[in-house]
Formats: C-alpha cells, sequence, structure tokens
C-alpha cells in the first residue's frame, strides 16, 4: 500500500520552523537553564564533601528523624566511596533544576484546570501525550532546539515529568469535600481566598504525591538525558553501556537508586508532621495559642474590670 | 418590606439541566414535573416569608428539593427563576460581589456534615466567617471565644474538628454561624448525621439558644418530629413543591391533602398539642361574688357536683363542690368565700398534652386551662384528652356518658333470688 501520512516530516518541518523562527526564545531557554543548573550544581560541589553530606544528613533529621539521618549518611558515604560523587551531584543539580520548573509549571495549570472544565479538557490529552510518549522521543527536538549539553536534557526532562504534578493537583482540588467549599462560599469567601485557606490545604497530601513523582520521574529522565550529553550518573550509564563496562555501569546505576531513595524519602515527608521540624512547630504553635488565650482572658478582665485602658 | 419580614421567597424556580428557562415557563403553564425532558424542577414555584425571630421549618424527604430550596436562599445555587429577599436585599439581583458581602453580614449556614476546615483549630473555625468579615485578629478571637462557651465547648478552642465526636463537630459548626453575627441563619439538615440522643440533646440547645439570641432560622429537615419539636411554623415540601406551610398544630390537625396526612400519622400528638389546642369552654364558671345561692342553683341547673370559681375579669380562684355550697346555704353564711377550695391545679395553655394526663388524673373537675395573666379560658375534660390522642377531638362530643351501674339493692335482690335457684 502506498498510501501514507508523513505525520512525522510534518513535525519535523514545524520544528524547523520554530528553529528558525524562534531561535531567540531557545536560545534564552538553554542559557537560563545552563545558568541554573551551573549555580545548582556549584552549590553542591563546591564546598567540601564531608561538609555537603553533614547538612543532608541533619536536613533528613528535621525531616523524618534520625533513622532517615542514618540512612542519608550511608547511603552518600556509599556513593563517595564508589567514586561517584561529581556525577551524582551533577545528576542532584539537573534533577533539582527539572523539577523546580516543572512544579512551578504543573501546579497553577492543575490548578486552572481544577477550577476550569475547558482547560481540564483541553489539558488532558496533552498530558496524556507527554506522559506515554517514549521518553527517547523528546531528547530529538530537545537536541535539535537546544543543542547538545544539560539544556535539552533539563527540557525534555520537564516535558516527561511534568503531567503527574498536573493531573494529581488537579485531582486534589476537585475531591476536596464539596460541602467544606460550599462552607467557605455560604461565609462570603472570595473563590481566591477558598483556594488558599481550603483548597490547596486540604489537596496538600495529593499535590505532595504529585510532586514526589515529578521528582522520581525526573530522576529516572536524568539518566536517559546523559544519551544527549546532560553528564551525571546518566553519562557514566550511557558510557558503559558503550563500551560494555560492568562495573562502572552497576556502581553508576545504584548510585541513581541510592539518590532516588533519597530524593523520595524526602519529598514524601513534606507535610507528614515527621521529623524534628514537625515537633519544634507543634512545640511552637501550642506555646503561641497558650500565650494568646492567657493575653485575651487578661484583656478580657482588663475590659470589663473598673479600670479601663484608654489606649485600647 | 415590612419590618417583621426577616426573608422573602416569592415564586422560587430552581431547574437543572438544559433550557431551565423554557422549563419554567412550562411549569408555570401548568406541566409536571415528570413531562419537562432534560430538566430536572428541583424546587417549583416557592413562595414563603420568615418572620424575625422565627424558626421555619422546611420539611420533606430525600428528594423533595429542601436542600435546593435553602441553598436558593444564599445563592449558592442560583435561582432559575423568582425572587429571594433577606431584609431589604434582593439575594436573585445581587452581583457577585455583593452576594459575597450579603452571605459575610446578613446570612450564616450550617451544614449537614458540619463542613469545618480540617486543618484549623475549633477556634479558628469559629472565627472563620469574623475572618472573611476582615475582623482583627484580636476581636476575632475574643468573640470566637464568647460563641465557645455559648454552645458548650470551653476547653476544646485548641483541638481539631477530627478530635471531635458528632456532636461536638456540629457545635462548632454552630458557634461558625452564630459568630458570624448575621440575622438569618439557613441550617441544612443540621442534626440529621448525628445519633439520636445526641441530636435531641441539640435540638434543646438549639431552642434554649434561641430564646435568648432571637435569630431568624431556616431549618431543613426530613425528620417530622424534629420539625414539629423546633419549628414554629413548617413548610411541607413535596417534588419540589411546597405543599403546606403552617404552625406544627395546624399541620397535624388539618393536613392540606393525603400526603401531609400520610405524613403526620406518625407524630407524637401528646408531644406537639398543647393545652390549648384541645381544651373546650367551660360549661359552668361561678362567680366568687355571686353568693352560694346563686352558686347551688346554677350547679342544680346544670347537673353538676363542682365547678370552678372565678372573679368577674375570668381569673380563676379555686373551686366549689356542690356539698359545700350546700352546707353554706343551710348555715345562711352569705359568702362563697369559706367553701372554695385553691387547689385548683390548673395548667398553661402552652403545656404539651403529654404533660397534662397526670394532672388530668388528679383534678376533681375537668382540667382547668389558665392563660399567662391567670384567666380560665378553658376546661379540658378527659374524654377530650382521649379523643385527642385517637386523632378525632370531634368524637368527644358524641361520647356516651358512663353507664351508671344498677342500685346494690337491685343487683342483690336478683342475686339472692337465683342462688335460691341453685345456680352460680
Amino acid at each position: 500500500m502506498d498510501f501514507r501520512i508523513p505525520v512525522g516530516n510534518w513535525i519535523n518541518d514545524g520544528l524547523e520552523w520554530i528553529e528558525i523562527n524562534l531561535e531567540v526564545f531557545f536560545e534564552g531557554m538553554r542559557s537560563t537553564f545552563k545558568g541554573m543548573y551551573d549555580g545548582m550544581d556549584w552549590l553542591f560541589s563546591s564546598p567540601p564533601t564531608l561538609a555537603i553530606i553533614a547538612v543532608l544528613a541533619i536536613a533528613a533529621l528535621f525531616a523524618r528523624g534520625w533513622k532517615f539521618a542514618i540512612g542519608v549518611t550511608v547511603g552518600l558515604l556509599f556513593i563517595v566511596s564508589v567514586g561517584q560523587w561529581d556525577n551524582a551531584v551533577d545528576t542532584l543539580a539537573l534533577v533539582i533544576v527539572a523539577a523546580f520548573i516543572a512544579i512551578a509549571l504543573s501546579i497553577p495549570l492543575g490548578i486552572w484546570a481544577a477550577r476550569n472544565d475547558t482547560v481540564s479538557a483541553i489539558l488532558k490529552p496533552v498530558m496524556d501525550f507527554l506522559q506515554t510518549m517514549p521518553a527517547f522521543v523528546y531528547l530529538m527536538p530537545a537536541l535539535a532546539l537546544l543543542r547538545v549539553g544539560v539544556a535539552p536534557g533539563i527540557f525534555a526532562t520537564i516535558l516527561f515529568a511534568m503531567a503527574p504534578g498536573v493531573r494529581l493537583t488537579e485531582l486534589g482540588i476537585r475531591g476536596v469535600d464539596k460541602e467544606v467549599v460550599e462552607a467557605g462560599q455560604a461565609f462570603g469567601a472570595s473563590p481566591r481566598r477558598i483556594l488558599r485557606q481550603i483548597q490547596l490545604p486540604l489537596a496538600m497530601p495529593s499535590i505532595m504525591a504529585g510532586i514526589n513523582q515529578i521528582i522520581m520521574l525526573s530522576l529516572s529522565m536524568v539518566v536517559i538525558a546523559g544519551l544527549v550529553g546532560a553528564g551525571g550518573l546518566g553519562g557514566d550509564v550511557v558510557r558503559s553501556l558503550s563500551s560494555l563496562d560492568y562495573p562502572l555501569g552497576f556502581e553508576a546505576g545504584l548510585a541513581v537508586v541510592v539518590l532516588a531513595i533519597i530524593l523520595d524519602r524526602f519529598t514524601g515527608s513534606f507535610g507528614q508532621g515527621l521529623g524534628m521540624y514537625a515537633w519544634l512547630r507543634n512545640r511552637h504553635s501550642a506555646k503561641k495559642t497558650e500565650d494568646e488565650l492567657a493575653r485575651l482572658e487578661s484583656q478580657q478582665i482588663q475590659d470589663t474590670g473598673p479600670r479601663r485602658n484608654p489606649g485600647s | 418590606m415590612n419590618d417583621s419580614i426577616a426573608l422573602r421567597a416569592d415564586g422560587l424556580y430552581k431547574v437543572f439541566g438544559k433550557h431551565p428557562d423554557d422549563a419554567v415557563r412550562r411549569l408555570r403553564d401548568g406541566a409536571s414535573r415528570d413531562d419537562l425532558g432534560g430538566a430536572t424542577a428541583a424546587v417549583i414555584d416557592a413562595s414563603f416569608e420568615v418572620k424575625r425571630g422565627e424558626i421555619f421549618v422546611v420539611m420533606g424527604l430525600s428528594g423533595s428539593g429542601k436542600s435546593t430550596l435553602i441553598r436558593t436562599l444564599n445563592g449558592l445555587q442560583p435561582a432559575t427563576a423568582g425572587t429571594v429577599q433577606i431584609g431589604d436585599d434582593s439575594i436573585t439581583d445581587a452581583s457577585t460581589a455583593a452576594l459575597r458581602d450579603l452571605r459575610r453580614h446578613r446570612v450564616s449556614m450550617v451544614f449537614q456534615h458540619f463542613a469545618l476546615l480540617p486543618h484549623r483549630t475549633v477556634i479558628d473555625n469559629v472565627a472563620y466567617g469574623l475572618e472573611i468579615q476582615g475582623k482583627s485578629r484580636d476581636e476575632r478571637l475574643r468573640r470566637a471565644r464568647q460563641v465557645t462557651d455559648i454552645v458548650g465547648l470551653a476547653g476544646w478552642e485548641e483541638k481539631f474538628p477530627s478530635q471531635l465526636s458528632g456532636g461536638m463537630q456540629q457545635r462548632v459548626g454552630l458557634a461558625r454561624a452564630l459568630a458570624a453575627d448575621t440575622d438569618v441563619l439557613l441550617m441544612d439538615e443540621a442534626f440529621s448525621a448525628l445519633d439520636p440522643l445526641i441530636r435531641r440533646e441539640m435540638q434543646d440547645q438549639l431552642l434554649e439558644l434561641q430564646s435568648e439570641l432571637n435569630k431568624t432560622i431556616v431549618f431543613i429537615t426530613h425528620d417530622l418530629n424534629e420539625a414539629m419539636y423546633i419549628g414554629d411554623r413548617i413548610a411541607v415540601m413535596r417534588d419540589g413543591r411546597i405543599v403546606q406551610i403552617g404552625s406544627p398544630e395546624d399541620i397535624l390537625t388539618n393536613p392540606a391533602n393525603d400526603y401531609v396526612e400520610q405524613f403526620v400519622q406518625d407524630v407524637d400528638r401528646t408531644k406537639v398539642l398543647t393545652a390549648e389546642s384541645v381544651m373546650r369552654k367551660p360549661r359552668v364558671v361561678i362567680h366568687e361574688t355571686g353568693g352560694p345561692h346563686a352558686a347551688l342553683a346554677t350547679m342544680r341547673d346544670e347537673q353538676m357536683s363542682a365547678a370552678y370559681v372565678t372573679k368577674r375579669d375570668r381569673t380563676l380562684v379555686g373551686w366549689v363542690r356542690d356539698r359545700d355550697v350546700l352546707d353554706l346555704v343551710r348555715s345562711g353564711e352569705k359568702s362563697l368565700t369559706p367553701a372554695i377550695k385553691t387547689d385548683h391545679g390548673a395548667v398553661s395553655t402552652d403545656t404539651a398534652l403529654a404533660d397534662l394526663f397526670i394532672p388530668s388524673l388528679e383534678a376533681a373537675l375537668p382540667l382547668g386551662v389558665a392563660d399567662e395573666r391567670g384567666r380560665l379560658v378553658g376546661v379540658i375534660p378527659r374524654v377530650t384528652l382521649l379523643a385527642t390522642l385517637g386523632g378525632e377531638p370531634e368524637a368527644a362530643s358524641s361520647a356516651i356518658p358512663r353507664v351508671d351501674p344498677l342500685p346494690t339493692s337491685v343487683v342483690d335482690k336478683v342475686l339472692g333470688s337465683s342462688t335460691e335457684k341453685g345456680g352460680v
């Protein structure tokens, strides 16, 4: 059969057109990504390794408690001991930049979709497309538009990782108890206020799950991005594949696993009331409300008592 | 608008689905709810007025449109046609901003499943309405604390809703609505999700609060006993239409149609009906100043062995027995006073039927009913009480008087003769 729709060629033509006409835009995007990545990379690689590990362990203590702190320390020391620390730092920087941008895009989109059925109907197939398109396919246009380096890696990662963030945000907000939202309306709250004070806090577990998914998908994509010269652990995995270097491949792979577990546990702990941070915060807020009530009580006594305070 | 009307709904329609305006036109032309095609009419031509300080109950089964109706009252569901006015402000014509303002200051709401903000403490939940009104933190906390005390939740201010029982959570819901200090309070099946005992407690508390605060309350329920207990007036809804509006006694004694009649069958009449609604005009009243002669003559004419004694202005003084009056006449006494017994045991007009039985047993005469100024306004014979319980108060008038027993001598004589014949 001769009949064939040249979809691939059309897309290619389209991309070429974009390449020529939107060059400035993509050049800007490239330097932005590169700049953010370099900054993040510098942050992690310039201080001594042990200092970074100590800081991360303390962060782990605050986020989840001492067991996680020990796990983080052991895991990171393992990465150092297999000589993958520099690669791991590169990868971490790439994940953080990509995930940050993906989150910054997907949460507002999710909120918009939750409040507008048309937007939701349009975004749904787009997200299906982004999520199911084989991850490698993103690399080609990214490469064409942004040239070799970390920028196409970050670009492809953002596209690939965004979908669950949008979906879980929308789902979370739509899933908030209708009566509670109605209560907000019934007391005359504006839609913005309902979003801020009712919908977002109550959708938080779902949104957090979305953020967690974004970070995990970013990490898995970052390895693939090694193919376009994004470097880091992905770069070593790609190199070991081409030279059949098992030892290097497994060491880099295990380092990815350690990073993945640490990132997953970190993001999974947000808003769960775990670790020292939650403990300190609870103590602080309990004390604050206690003070507040005591103050009100004394003021009440003052107000109703014979001596009126002219100032208040 | 009349000052005594807090809320008025006029010709209210709410239709969901396609072409709602078209559906309203057809309903107005007399189409039934079932042949509207794609549209669903939840509220059809609802008109009513709620007086200031009144508890107005809307009662209906699920699907009767009562929850939709209450939501059109504060614009959560915009009405398809008709008007709603709260005081002088129209809800149905208000712009979005004006509507928000009305909800902040004029009308608040209590929800069936409480609808508390789970991530906020009790005190912050109670202060929510005030926060939206833009009150300062000090002011709203102070007010919230007062209201929390009023509903009996003092000491629970810093707990989260999930740490409270259902009844307590609804108290928070009630406190939140009260703290907003609006004239009108909408309560959507507010006590339906609670256990029966807790529900009773909350009903009592609501009535108690209402006697102090004097809010205008629109209360939705599917429980007729609840409606009868707390409602000053009740609107019964069926299939989107209001089929009857009236006082609990009205609904019970004059149901507008078979549906309402069927509905009220299971209601405990003794709790709803009051002495006032069952009392009869006293057949005979003796005036204190009339003297023993006149009193005895009156009692003889009416064949009564005792009667109530009142002053000229009908203030109840006590009661007299014919024997005592007879003694007075014999001894030539000019005043009735020595014969008057003051333990008349009269009940007030708003006493529930359930509380009449024991006084009725203890009274020598048909139970007297006195109004708030102590005037005898009616009596309740025991037969009337029984007839009312049976659902047909009119039956009392056709009651057959108790059959007098045969004189003992006659019975003895017959018994004696039958024994001789060897019977028994």
